[in-house]
Order: structure tokens, then C-alpha cells, then sequence
């Protein structure tokens, strides 16, 4: 009897643990079989053409030099116009406003808006600047890639800031310093290996954010820099080639894919070797 | 000694007097803290700025249809009526789907990871779990499209409308042809991209359970198995729940690999085979083509339906995270 009933729980605990590693392997198997279709499909297309050529009509060949170029443009002014505000309103929520109620409800609303769908954003800014504009722009877009960026710069400043030890800032203290100076010179050093990693995830974020794109910058089939005007971008290109009936532009489509999926993937693992150089410190 | 107060006296010679030293000091601490409290702020007035614009843009069509906008199937671009059911029925079957899938098969990840993996090889399978969630939404969309679809189409589907054809009510819900994309093409990549929202959430949960407390039970004889299901789970219940509905939160909201595979279609079909769309495909898919103006406001009245729904369901789960938190702190 005894014996009957031992088995029977060996029996059910063998079973779960089968599951638990099946499980696991059906997990990662996903990545395997999506990374390696990216790799087949993507790199037969890989060529200096892609760097060097516009996006082609349909039939002809080309590349996918000015999408890069945009999203680069985007990316870049959405992390210029999101870092400063994020790291600004991290530093009160660690530093003056550490204890306040208002932190509680700013980090609680903020860890909200970062798990918001991203084409709300979109809408978001579609109302707030193309609406009253007149006219899609690189500009808008960007802003919907920088309300993103915000709020996990923001999470990952507070952090790392509160990681900071406080021994640090009364040492500083002690020694007259005003607290912006204190915040400047000791907390942010301290941090900073922190901070940037926290940027470099958002770019990793954004870089394939396509949503809040498409009714922000929409996309150019043209060269264009002006910040003004609608602008291309990988991931809405991508979009456009991948549903469309041609099979050039499909095949350019998985090489922006492969392209991008490196970048986030090269910029997440970067950003963790940041993150753990400073660890046995 | 005599030389620092050398120097010390040269500089008060040379710079401005230190009052004024310190006023400007003071004034640049003033206004550091000022500024850094009012983007604090800033960030409050975002979500309340999101939730307002929303709202104006949505009103032409709120004004037009009233909550009839909830309950109407129809969306004709043409005649200019517009209804949110069908969007909103295909988020919730297809959020539904990638649920019953993820959930179960992420939790048991988390357990393999937190319980039975080799120490070695915790790193980088919870490596490999973040890159899974890293990956842009819209690479899971083209994969979808051009490998998971086909696969689906070819060999799952006819299999599964083989199997379920005989019985009663399941043969409606995988009637007709097998198209490949459709309402369970799109579930099936949700569930894929929330199994590692969930994995990692639940294992960061899981390892929070004091060592003592399993440890006990292991003395008493329990299996692993026993160990995670009267133990662990049970200590961990709110912060694996606040985790399921962050999940569930990425899936109600997620666009662009939705809008790859589902099919866009505005109606409600019975089986989940057949196309369908859901709300963030559709405002994905029509917001440029939509000429008039109601059907952009209509458009956005199923934005802020959506936001809604997911804000009160992040809500729910940032709650639940915060009490595992504080229990922590305690």
C-alpha cells in the first residue's frame, strides 16, 4: 500500500519534470527556429547593395539605404529628446523625492505607460502633432519613438540611483556639498554604467518599434533627411515589402529583418556586458 | 599648512566673494531639484495626456454611434457605420489563446529553471529567455507569415479540422478551410511572444521563496514536483497572477505580428480558423487609408478602448507585483 502510494508520487513527480524540460525546450526552441529562418532567408540577401541602394519599385533592384538612414535619424533624435527627460525625472524619484507619495504614484503610472501597447503611442502622437500639423513628419515619429524611450530610461535611472550606497552621498555632504552637486558628481558616477544601460535597452526597443511609426512618420520611398516630411524607416519598410505580392521586395524585407534583429540583439548583449563588468565591484 | 592657506587665501583674492559662491550654488541646487520634479511630474501628465487626446480624437464617432459603438458588428467604411465588436472579439479570443497556451508552459519553464536546471546552465537559458522577448514584434509577424503560417496551413490545421470534425461543438470551431492565417495562427504567435514575459516574471517570483520553507518540506519527503505545488506556488500566488496579467497585457496590445497573420476580417466567425482582426491590427491596417473623418475618430475610439482595457489590466498586475514587493521589504 505504502510502497503503491511512494510510487505513484515518483511516478506524477517523473511526469512534471518531464513537462518542466519539455517545456523548456519547446521555449527556446522558438528562438532557434526563428533565428535560424532570419539567418536562411536573410542573409542570401545581404550584399553591399542593401547599404548602398535606395528601396526599389517593384522588379528592380535596390537597397535599403535610406530606411537605415531614417531609422538611425528617428532612433537617434527619439534617444536625444527621451534620455534627458528619463534620467531627469529618475534622479527625483531616487534622490529628493525618495520618500514622497507623489514617487509612489510616478513609478506605479510609469511602469504602466512601459508595458503600454505601443501603437496607443502612435495614436497618441498622430492626434497630439500630425493632427494640428497637417502633414505626417520624421519629427512626429520620432517624439512617438521618444514618449517609449521615457519611461524605461526613467526605471532603470531610479534603480540603479537607489543602488547607489548612501555613505557615498553623506560623505559628499560632509563635505558642504549642495545636493545638485552631490547628485552630479557622486550619485550619477556611481550610476553610470547603470544609466547607460538602461539607454541601451531603449534603443534596443525602439529600434524595432514599428506601430507607433506608421501614422507618425509613415514612410518615404525616396532619400529624404527633412525632418519635416515623411520619413522611411526599417521596420515600416519591412511591413510594406513583407505584405506585398513581390518576391524582390519580400527577399529585401528578411534582410531588414536579419538587420535589425542583430542590431537588438547585439545592443542587449552589449548592454549587458556593461552591466556585468561593474558587477564584481 | 601655511601654503594651503596660501592658496586658499589667493583664490578668495582672485574669484568672486564666496557668498555669492554660495547664492549661485544654492540657486543652481533650487533649480536642479525644480527641474527634476517637474519631468517627475511631466510623466503623470503624459498618461493623463494620452487618455485625453484619445478621447477628443474619439468623440465624432462616441457622438455618432454612442455605446452602440460597443455592441455593432458592422464596420463599412463606405456607408460610414462602424462598430467595435468584431475588433474587440478577436482580441479577446486571440489573447485568450495565447493564454491557455503560455501560461501553463511558461510557468513550468520558470519552474524547470528555478528548480531542477543545472546551476551551469541557469544563465544562459534565462539569457536566452530575454533575447525571446527581445525580439521586435514585427520579426515575429514576417516569421509568422512566411514559415509558421504555411506550416500551420499544410500540416496542423487539415490534422485538427480531421480530428475535431466528428465532435459536436468543437467541429464549429475548427470548421472550413484551413487558410493558414486566421484567429488561431495569431493566438499561437502571442503565445510565443508572452511565454517570456511570463517565464521571466514567474521566476524572479519564484526565486523569492525562502530557501528554509522548501527545504522543509524536501526534510518532510516531498517530491519536487510536491515541493512546487504546495510550496512554492502557493507562497508565490499573487506575484505569478500580477506576472499572467502582464503577459496578458502585452498580448491584448500587441500589433504588428498580429496584423501580419491574422487576415483582417470585420466579422465574427464561429470557427478560429477563419481570419478575423483585432483591435490593434485594425488601427494598424486602416488608420492611413481612412479618408473621413469619423472613420479616423472611429479608429480611435477603438484605440481608447483598448487602452483602457489594458491599462486596467496592467493596473491589476503592478498592484499585485507591488504586494509581492512590499512583502519582500517587510
Amino acid at each position: 500500500m505504502r510502497a503503491k502510494l511512494y510510487r505513484r508520487r515518483q511516478r506524477r513527480n517523473a511526469l512534471a519534470m518531464g513537462l518542466s524540460l519539455g517545456a523548456t525546450l519547446f521555449g527556446l526552441g522558438w528562438l532557434v527556429l526563428i533565428l535560424g529562418a532570419l539567418l536562411w532567408q536573410g542573409f542570401s540577401g545581404v550584399s553591399l547593395k542593401v547599404f548602398t541602394e535606395m528601396t526599389p519599385p517593384p522588379g528592380s533592384d535596390g537597397g535599403l539605404l535610406n530606411p537605415i538612414v531614417g531609422s538611425l535619424i528617428m532612433t537617434g533624435l527619439a534617444v536625444a529628446v527621451g534620455t534627458p527627460v528619463g534620467i531627469l525625472a529618475g534622479t527625483y524619484m531616487a534622490e529628493y523625492g525618495r520618500h514622497a507619495r507623489i514617487t509612489a504614484v510616478v513609478r506605479f503610472i510609469n511602469d504602466i505607460l512601459l508595458s503600454a501597447p505601443s501603437i496607443i503611442v502612435g495614436l497618441f502622437i498622430y492626434e497630439m502633432v500630425v493632427a494640428r500639423m497637417g502633414h505626417f513628419s520624421a519629427l512626429a515619429g520620432a517624439l512617438a519613438l521618444a514618449v517609449i524611450v521615457v519611461p524605461v530610461v526613467i526605471r532603470t535611472t531610479e534603480d540603479m540611483l537607489l543602488l547607489v550606497p548612501n555613505a557615498l552621498r553623506e560623505a559628499a555632504a560632509a563635505l558642504g556639498m549642495p545636493r545638485a552637486y552631490i547628485i552630479r558628481f557622486v550619485a550619477y558616477r556611481a550610476a553610470k554604467a547603470g544609466i547607460v544601460t538602461g539607454i541601451l535597452l531603449a534603443i534596443a526597443r525602439i529600434s524595432g518599434e514599428t506601430a507607433p511609426l506608421l501614422f507618425t512618420a509613415l514612410n518615404n520611398q525616396f532619400w529624404s533627411t527633412n525632418l519635416n516630411a515623411p520619413m522611411s524607416s526599417l521596420p515600416a519598410v519591412i511591413f510594406q515589402f513583407a505584405l506585398s505580392p513581390y518576391a524582390d521586395w519580400q527577399k529585401l524585407a528578411w534582410t531588414g529583418a536579419l538587420i535589425i534583429t542583430l542590431a537588438v540583439l547585439l545592443l542587449s548583449i552589449v548592454a549587458r556586458a556593461v552591466t556585468a563588468s561593474r558587477k564584481p565591484s | 599648512m601655511a601654503e594651503i592657506a596660501l592658496r586658499q587665501g589667493a583664490a578668495e583674492v582672485a574669484g568672486p566673494p564666496r557668498s555669492q559662491v554660495l547664492a549661485r550654488m544654492r540657486l543652481a541646487d533650487k533649480g536642479f531639484q525644480f527641474l527634476t520634479h517637474a519631468t517627475a511630474l511631466a510623466v503623470l501628465g503624459l498618461l493623463g495626456g494620452i487618455i485625453i487626446a484619445l478621447m477628443i480624437g474619439a468623440m465624432p464617432a462616441l457622438r455618432a454611434f454612442g455605446l452602440g459603438f460597443l455592441t455593432t458588428q458592422k464596420w463599412n467604411p463606405v456607408t460610414e457605420q462602424f462598430g467595435a465588436l468584431a475588433p474587440i472579439y478577436g482580441t479577446i479570443v486571440t489573447s485568450t489563446i495565447a493564454m491557455a497556451i503560455a501560461v501553463p508552459v511558461g510557468l513550468l519553464v520558470a519552474m524547470f529553471l528555478t528548480e531542477l536546471c543545472p546551476m551551469g546552465l541557469r544563465r544562459p537559458i534565462g539569457i536566452a529567455v530575454e533575447l525571446l522577448a527581445g525580439i521586435p514584434s514585427i520579426i515575429y509577424g514576417i516569421w509568422g507569415l512566411f514559415v509558421f503560417a504555411p506550416f500551420l496551413q499544410t500540416y496542423v490545421q487539415p490534422l485538427l479540422i480531421d480530428a475535431f470534425g466528428p465532435v459536436p461543438v468543437l467541429s464549429a470551431l475548427f470548421a472550413g478551410p484551413p487558410y493558414g492565417i486566421g484567429t488561431l495562427t495569431a493566438g499561437l504567435i502571442l503565445a510565443i511572444m508572452v511565454l517570456p514575459f511570463i517565464t521571466s516574471i514567474s521566476r524572479d517570483v519564484f526565486e523569492t521563496v525562502p530557501a528554509v520553507l522548501k527545504e522543509s518540506a524536501y526534510g518532510l519527503g516531498c517530491t519536487t514536483w510536491e515541493v512546487f505545488r504546495n510550496v512554492v506556488l502557493p507562497y508565490t500566488r499573487v506575484g505569478v497572477i500580477g506576472g499572467v496579467m502582464l503577459g496578458l497585457g502585452r498580448a491584448l496590445g500587441e500589433t504588428m505580428a498580429v496584423t501580419f497573420v491574422i487576415g483582417n476580417a470585420h466579422k465574427i466567425a464561429p470557427s478560429i480558423l477563419a481570419p478575423g482582426t483585432t483591435i490593434s491590427a485594425t488601427i494598424a491596417n486602416e488608420f492611413t487609408e481612412a479618408v473621413s473623418d469619423l472613420y479616423t475618430a472611429s479608429l480611435i475610439a477603438l484605440g481608447l478602448i483598448l487602452f483602457v482595457i489594458t491599462l486596467i489590466v496592467l493596473a491589476l498586475a503592478r498592484y499585485m507585483l507591488l504586494r509581492v514587493e512590499r512583502r519582500l521589504g517587510a
